[in-house]
């Protein structure tokens, strides 16, 4: 690995380097930018490069360092946003044709607070269309690889968020988590992802999947690195209605403190059946690692998690049904150039402007509301995750933090879930129950299966836990001193 | 009408209610419409990508009002609902709008038919969104299918409405109409709308269905939709009635449908079945939180609301007017405030209720200014009373002077004097015309000496000749009957 490179400094690295002047953010960008230009090929983890509107901002970046204005540990930090998650002028197509070539007139919250911290936005990254999926090979503009093994998917619906800070053609990125697809492709690409508290981060300008559910969270190389992303975007947003007013978790503090004395939980219907041998065995060993480090250990069990899946995939599409609507092609995206009657056009636009995934959820979300089958679906599915909370919040009375595998196996070939959703909804199994909670969630790096493909530990922590959750995963990351990285991420020595 | 004989009329309204507020129910954006297209609206109110609800606290408290007013329990948690169909003027192709837990539930309403009172219940008073505005064009009906195109303008889209849902009490069109009358005037009172129904600010849905008289069950409904005038409510439910009675009565059936009134041929006609009609597909809306009225809110708005319509009038009424007279005056706010200024400075109530409903309405009609601009205040109408009680003024002088103070105003005691209109009481000139009629009409005089009292009359006119209309009639009756006495 060229450790020479700037792109592949953590975030807290390059902060230290542009305060001292070691390097400008004009060469942070043009770092990542490099690398960019050498595994895109491979893995297209971009949809949409903004290089000029990068320049400005590292350009800006160092004025006002020259300047002594200092906005924060963002300021001139080259990022990438999933591309759900709207940028003015910038093109946002949730990876879907119905909304090609879209700029749309405003910033998402999280984009404006990005930008008022003073980063450098290099563009929008790939994900599964709408972020329905779990292997970024439903977008609409072709799949991302993963950077371990471009032959293997890297998790989605989040890939080229992960892909990207995985290979280092960005420091940190963000992308947003509905079911898992934050944590699933951090695992799968062996970067720290992270999905908060729902309600702690607005969702104002995030193109809704699952509003109950969706939640947006950075990806970062590190723990520290995730506690800074997360810090600079939480907080209440009037422009949010779900979003929790009151005091931000203090992150960065907790980092250090170890587990010594904690109690934490291993949740034993996601250690069984289902989970990868070599999974559980890197999981285990971790287990044992915080035991000894001064963890109490105990198994927990949340007997409803078993129900979570089946909950979450009407749920989950039945949001989807009324939140994909709006995209009828009368105001704005594609709309189909066929004559005919007004529902003609609004049935032909969405017809030929979603892709199969998004079609499939939308019709089981619509089947799960209609009069008579409501409560048999819909409602039901309600109730389980009334149950899933009341599990969980049992659960926490009882331990400090919860732990699993972040997915139940490591990352998989490409095509080979591909035209089984049944199997590709199972990747999720280990993550859903936090998104049916609104609790945060954080995946960990711990390790590399004999393929070389990494592993994925989840940390669970109850509702505004996320100091605590920090400091488990900031242990985490000691004991299981993962420092592999992609060969891809230094494949540039041979570029020209 | 009420049915026809032997039939019943079962009939409930739904009233929409567009809050005039400032700005809309969900995002930033002006409520009040401006007239270019498109002009007032964001990335909420156009539903694009991303873009998320955040409810208006004034809406809520217009509807907090209306609901109090109408004699609603006030729900302390209510939800928001998604009710979903696709139609270009819907951005989102579902609307905010409420389901189970309603803002309001609980109420009724007096509504007096004919001077009678009688009573609507209020099934719930719920808050949604209003669609944006589709211009059908080169069609026949105003319907999207016969339209070459629509253009489509989102400046209402979001704009708060409060919808008011009856139980199905209401049996006859007259009885539709004074509803729909009643709670426009409540609206009015309580100044959370313009409740301008020609301009779609209030508009009307019309469930009705009939059943012969004395069975309980009730008969297959329709909606019927484009009510836009009491007028056109009334005479909408009258048809759908009569049609309802001829199809049961040819041994048809009806059909559960929505029907839309078509003003100019006086008919409805049939919109979509029952089987057509849409599955909302409603759940609760995951963007908004439960709505939150405390106790201390609810009993805010208790304390800050207006009169209503209903003690107006039984204050009115408690005045000494009769039922017409009270209605005329509870519909016209500027007479309203007139008349109570007066009754309480101590006029009398029966004069000045018969002078404003009278004379001053039908003035400022013959002269064609609104009843805004007359110059008429409750002074004058006190000093009015005041001299007709004291025999200084005929009726019909005092109805001048009216006329006068409206167009003029001034103090009826200077007209009267500069138009020459004061009645003579003074009894030394009244008693030499007395003396001079008697002299003039020996027969007369005779009859009534000798019991038969009918003459009087044709005496007091001769009089009241004499005087030039200007004597007090009270006193020359007195002396004329002194004066005949046997």
């Amino acid at each position: 690995m060229n450790v020479s490179d700037l792109a592949d400094l953590s975030i807290a690295d390059a902060a230290a380097g542009l305060r001292s002047g070691d390097f400008t953010s004009v060469e942070l960008l043009e770092a990542v930018t490099r690398r960019a230009s050498v595994t895109e090929a491979q893995l297209h983890s971009y949809l949409t490069l903004d290089a000029e509107g990068a320049r400005r901002a590292a350009g800006a970046a160092d004025a006002a360092f020259a300047a002594g204005e200092d906005r924060g540990p963002l300021q001139g930090i080259p990022l990438a946003l999933k591309d759900n998650m709207c940028t003015i002028g910038v093109e946002t197509t949730a990876a879907s044709q119905i909304l090609a070539g879209w700029k749309p007139p405003y910033d998402a919250t999280v984009v404006k607070r990005l930008r008022a911290g003073g980063a450098v936005l290099t563009g929008k990254t790939n994900l599964d269309e709408f972020a329905m999926g779990s292997s970024t090979e439903n977008s609409a503009f072709g799949e991302t690889r993963n950077p371990w093994n471009p032959r293997y998917v890297p998790g989605g619906s989040s890939g080229g968020s992960a892909a990207t800070v995985a290979v280092g053609s960005a420091f940190g990125s963000f992308g947003s988590d509905t079911g898992g697809s934050i944590r699933q492709p951090a695992a799968l690409c062996g970067v720290v992802g992270m999905k908060p508290t729902y309600g702690l981060v607005s969702r104002y300008g995030l193109i809704a999947f699952a509003s109950s559910l969706d939640q947006i969270g950075p990806f970062s190389r590190s723990v520290a690195d995730s506690a800074t992303l997360l810090d600079a975007i939480a907080g209440w947003d009037r422009f949010d209605s779900t979003s929790i007013e009151g005091e931000v978790p203090n992150l960065a503090g907790s980092l250090d403190k170890g587990v010594s004395g904690l109690r934490i939980g291993v949740v034993t219907e996601l250690m069984g059946e289902g989970i990868d041998p070599q999974v559980k065995a890197a999981v285990s060993s971790m287990i044992a690692s915080l035991e000894g480090a001064g963890a109490e250990i105990v198994d927990i069990s949340l007997p409803s998690t078993e129900y979570a899946l089946s909950a979450y995939y009407l749920i989950a599409p039945a949001e989807c049904s009324a939140n994909l609507a709006r995209f009828d092609g009368v105001r704005y995206g594609h709309r189909s150039s066929s004559e005919g009657t007004t529902e003609d056009m609004m049935s032909l636009t969405r017809a030929e402007g979603f892709g199969p995934e998004v079609i499939r959820r939308i019709l089981l979300g619509t089947y799960a509301l209609s009069a008579g089958y409501y409560d048999a679906f819909y409602g039901q599915a309600q109730r389980v995750r009334t149950l899933v909370r009341n599990d969980f919040a049992s659960a926490y009375g009882d331990v400090d933090v919860l732990v699993s595998p972040t997915s139940p196996t490591t990352a998989f070939p490409v095509g080979e879930r591909a035209a089984d959703p049944i199997a590709m909804y199972y990747s999720d199994v280990c993550t859903i129950p936090s998104n049916l909670s609104g609790d945060p969630a954080i995946s960990v790096p711990v390790g590399l299966d004999d393929k070389g493909l990494p592993i994925g530990f989840q940390i669970m922590a109850p509702a505004l836990g996320e100091e605590m959750m920090y400091q488990v995963a900031g242990a985490v990351e000691q004991l299981a001193a993962f420092t592999a990285r992609p060969e891809l991420a230094s494949s540039e020595v041979v570029a020209p | 009408m009420t049915a026809p004989k032997g039939w019943e009329a079962v009939i409930g309204i739904e009233t929409h209610v567009e809050l005039s507020t400032e700005s809309k129910m969900f995002c930033g954006c002006p409520a009040t419409i401006p007239d270019d297209p498109n002009t007032a609206c964001c990335p909420v109110c156009l539903a694009l990508p991303g873009a998320l609800p955040v409810p208006n606290q004034k809406a809520i408290d217009g509807i907090v009002t209306i609901g109090t007013a109408l004699g609603c329990t006030i729900n302390e948690s209510s939800l928001f609902y998604r009710k979903n169909y696709f139609y270009p003027d819907l951005p989102k192709n579902y609307q905010i709008s409420q389901y189970t837990f309603p803002v309001c539930e609980f109420g009724s309403l007096e509504v007096p038919v004919d001077g009678e009172p009688t009573t609507v219940g209020i099934t719930r008073v719920h808050m949604e969104e209003d669609t944006g505005k589709s211009s059908h064009v080169g069609d026949g009906g105003g319907r999207i299918h016969d339209a070459e195109y629509t253009l489509l303008d989102f400046n209402r889209a979001g704009v708060p409405l409060v919808e008011v849902v009856t139980e199905p009490d209401i049996r006859s069109a007259e009885q539709a109409r004074a509803y729909g009358a009643e709670l426009q005037r409540i609206v009015l009172a309580l100044g959370v709308s313009d409740a301008r129904l020609e301009a779609g600010s209030m508009r009307f849905d019309a469930n009705v269905s009939v059943r012969r008289v004395g069975t309980v069950e009730l008969g297959t409904r329709t909606e019927t939709k484009n009510v836009n005038s009491l007028r056109s409510l009334q005479r909408a439910i009258a048809f759908e009635i009569d049609r309802q009675v001829k199809v049961i009565e040819d041994g048809g059936t009806i059909v559960q449908e929505t029907r839309h009134w078509n003003e100019d041929k006086g008919v409805t006609t049939s919109m979509r079945t029952k089987e057509e009609s849409e599955d909302y597909r409603y759940f609760q809306d995951p963007d908004l939180l439960p709505l939150a009225v405390s106790a201390e809110w609810q009993e805010r708005v208790r304390a800050s609301l207006p009169e209503l319509p209903a003690s107006v009038r039984a204050r009115f009424a408690d005045a000494g007017l009769d039922a017409n007279t009270v209605e005329i005056l509870v519909d016209s706010p500027e007479l309203a405030v007139l008349f109570t200024e007066a009754v309480a400075a101590g006029a009398d109530g029966r004069n000045v209720g018969n002078w404003l409903t009278g004379e001053v309405i039908a003035h400022a009609r013959r002269e064609d200014y609104p009843l805004s601009e007359s110059k008429l205040t409750s002074r004058h109408l006190v000093e009015l009373a005041q001299m007709v009680d004291e025999g200084k003024l005929s009726s019909s002088a005092a109805r001048e002077v009216l006329t006068s103070a409206m167009d003029e105003g001034g103090s009826p005691a200077d007209i009267a004097s500069a138009k020459d209109l004061l009645q003579v009481s003074d009894s030394g000139a009244l008693e030499t015309a007395v003396d001079i009629v008697i002299a003039d009409n020996p027969d007369a005089v005779a009859k009534v000496v000798g019991g038969d009292m009918k003459p009087i009359g044709f005496l007091m006119g001769q009089v009241m000749r004499h005087m030039a209309g200007k004597a007090d009639p009270k006193v020359v009756q007195q002396i004329l009957r002194d004066k005949t006495k046997g």
